[in-house]
């Protein structure tokens, strides 16, 4: 049903957990359809997402997406982050089932949650 | 790793005695019991005699039992048949909102077809009662179909008080007992039961098999079309391998129903009460009136299929009602008429023990499940602590 990537996210999810400093702190998902994931983003001065964490209430792709998400933008500047496509991370778990697509689109949709929070309270402290 | 087998409501190992009884008719009797000749008649015996090990269990006659591929195609075979046969004296079926769905998507089917069906709702614990039947039947209702027992959480219905008020009103009564028998008794005379559909591999038999206790005098049309098999019931060759190994299980199983109901039930005890100590969790099903192997509980806050996912790492094989299990957004329509949140019926986990099931296996399984959930809530976003 899953791939050896999507179990060795799912039993080893990296980032996981809230991360101290976040600047950017993003929520989707309802638990009625049975899946939430949180982002937590840190960015550095320079714009680039220095640690990242989740927390995810949800199924075994639920949390192996969100696991490969964070590993996936850790590092990046945030104008990348918003690049990543839900596609990109199916790719990079070498595939899902049909019906966990659904669990990629609300990856992408937290870390670009989460990159908007950071906006938001960029804009914020600017103003 | 310890392999530990909790999903015997699924399905059942195949008991080494039923097997030994059937490698004859897997070997050596390869006749067609409709042959005239001996190798036809030698199989025609595996037959009769697996017919009187069925009407031994139920307490009806061998005449009353027709074979069938599954418990579903003896639920198929009730429920369109009555509609079929009686459909002049009325288009009016009653069912509960907790059945298989070998019986809600066969009364969908019949909705389409013009019937009115009834789908009368559950208490908490999944249970409908006889009133709720009394007040729903009408001058047209021709068939009650309603389940010895639910499959997701246990739950034995009032059957024989059922039973009774059908026949106050002369309506035929059919009930899917595919997780009761060998469970819990079933006796369709005195239980007043006019079809009952029952499957082998929930009771240590093959899969591929069922049969339908049809009471004599109810002569329903055959589902599936052809010869004469099964007295006209149901054509198509007997699987007669499969159809042996049915009989053999069910005499196995009733045989010995009281002191392995009893033996289980400490278990399914031990395990409900250790799954109790996990904070913020809650048991799914009637506390009393449950199938003796079946324990259901939902873990609030995190997410059923996750669960499954990391018992499977433990060794440990469950079940879920969650979304993720059942292939639609929507979680087990059994929680959901319960009156459960879709939350908390997505953080559902099914454990059915089988006969091989140990006190070792269950202390295990308790202690692996406390440490998952608390793995799982740390990392859910609904979880507090």
């Amino acid at each position: 049903m899953y791939t050896e990537k999507v179990l060795d996210h799912f039993n080893n999810p990296r980032n996981l957990g809230e991360i101290e400093g976040a600047n950017g702190i993003g929520m989707v998902g309802n638990a009625k359809c049975g899946d939430i994931m949180q982002m937590f983003i840190k960015v550095n001065d320079d714009g680039i997402i220095e640690d990242v964490g989740f927390k995810t209430f949800g199924c075994g792709a639920a949390i192996a997406t969100s696991s490969m998400a964070t590993e996936m933008i850790k590092g990046k500047k945030v104008e990348d982050a918003l690049k990543l496509s839900n596609s990109a991370v199916v790719e990079a778990l070498e595939g899902l089932p049909p019906q966990k697509i659904h669990c990629s689109v609300l990856a992408e949709e937290a870390v670009k949650a989460a990159v908007e929070d950071y906006e938001k309270r960029k804009a914020e402290k600017q103003a | 790793m310890r392999k530990i087998y909790l999903d015997n409501a699924a399905t059942t190992a195949l008991s080494p005695k039923v097997l030994e009884a059937m490698m004859p008719y897997l070997t050596t009797v390869y006749g067609n019991p409709s042959s005239v000749h001996a190798f036809g008649q030698e199989a025609k015996k595996g037959l009769d005699a697996a017919r009187d090990q069925v009407a031994a269990a139920l307490n009806c006659t061998p005449g009353e039992v027709i074979f069938t591929g599954c418990g579903t195609e003896s639920d198929n075979t009730a429920i369109l048949g009555v509609a079929e046969k009686y459909k002049n004296k009325g288009k009016h079926i009653i069912t509960s909102s907790v059945e298989h769905h070998a019986v809600l998507h066969t009364c969908e089917h019949l909705q389409k077809q013009g019937y009115d069906v009834t789908y009368l709702p559950v208490d908490e614990y999944g249970r409908v009662t006889a009133e709720q039947v009394r007040e729903a039947l009408r001058e047209d209702t021709i068939l009650v179909t309603i389940m010895f027992a639910n499959n997701e959480v246990g739950t034995i219905m009032p059957i024989p008080e059922i039973a009774a008020v059908c026949h106050e009103k002369s309506v035929l009564f059919h009930t899917d007992a595919v997780q009761a028998i060998g469970h819990v008794p079933v006796d369709v005379k005195a239980m007043d039961i006019d079809m009952l559909s029952l499957s082998a591999h929930k009771f240590h038999g093959p899969k591929g098999v069922g049969a339908l206790y049809c009471r004599k005098g109810i002569k329903l049309p055959s589902y599936i079309m052809g010869g004469a098999q099964e007295k006209g019931r149901r054509a198509g060759t007997e699987n007669v391998a499969g159809i042996v190994g049915l009989g053999a299980a069910i005499k196995l199983a009733c045989d010995n129903l009281s002191e392995n109901a009893a033996k289980m039930a400490i278990l399914r005890d031990r395990l409900m009460r250790g799954l109790a100590e996990i904070p913020e969790v809650k048991l799914n099903g009637h506390p009393t009136e449950r199938l003796p192997n079946n324990v259901n509980y939902s873990m609030k806050y995190i997410e059923g299929e996750s669960i499954l996912l990391k018992l499977d790492l433990s060794g440990i094989a469950a079940s879920s009602g969650s979304a993720c299990t059942s292939g639609s957004l929507d979680p087990s329509h059994v929680l959901l008429a319960m009156g459960l949140p879709h939350e908390i019926a997505h953080g559902s986990v099914r454990l059915t023990l089988g006969d091989d099931t140990t006190q070792e296996d269950i202390d295990y399984t308790i202690e692996q499940l406390k440490e998952i959930v608390a793995y799982l809530r740390a990392m859910s976003p609904l979880y507090k602590g």
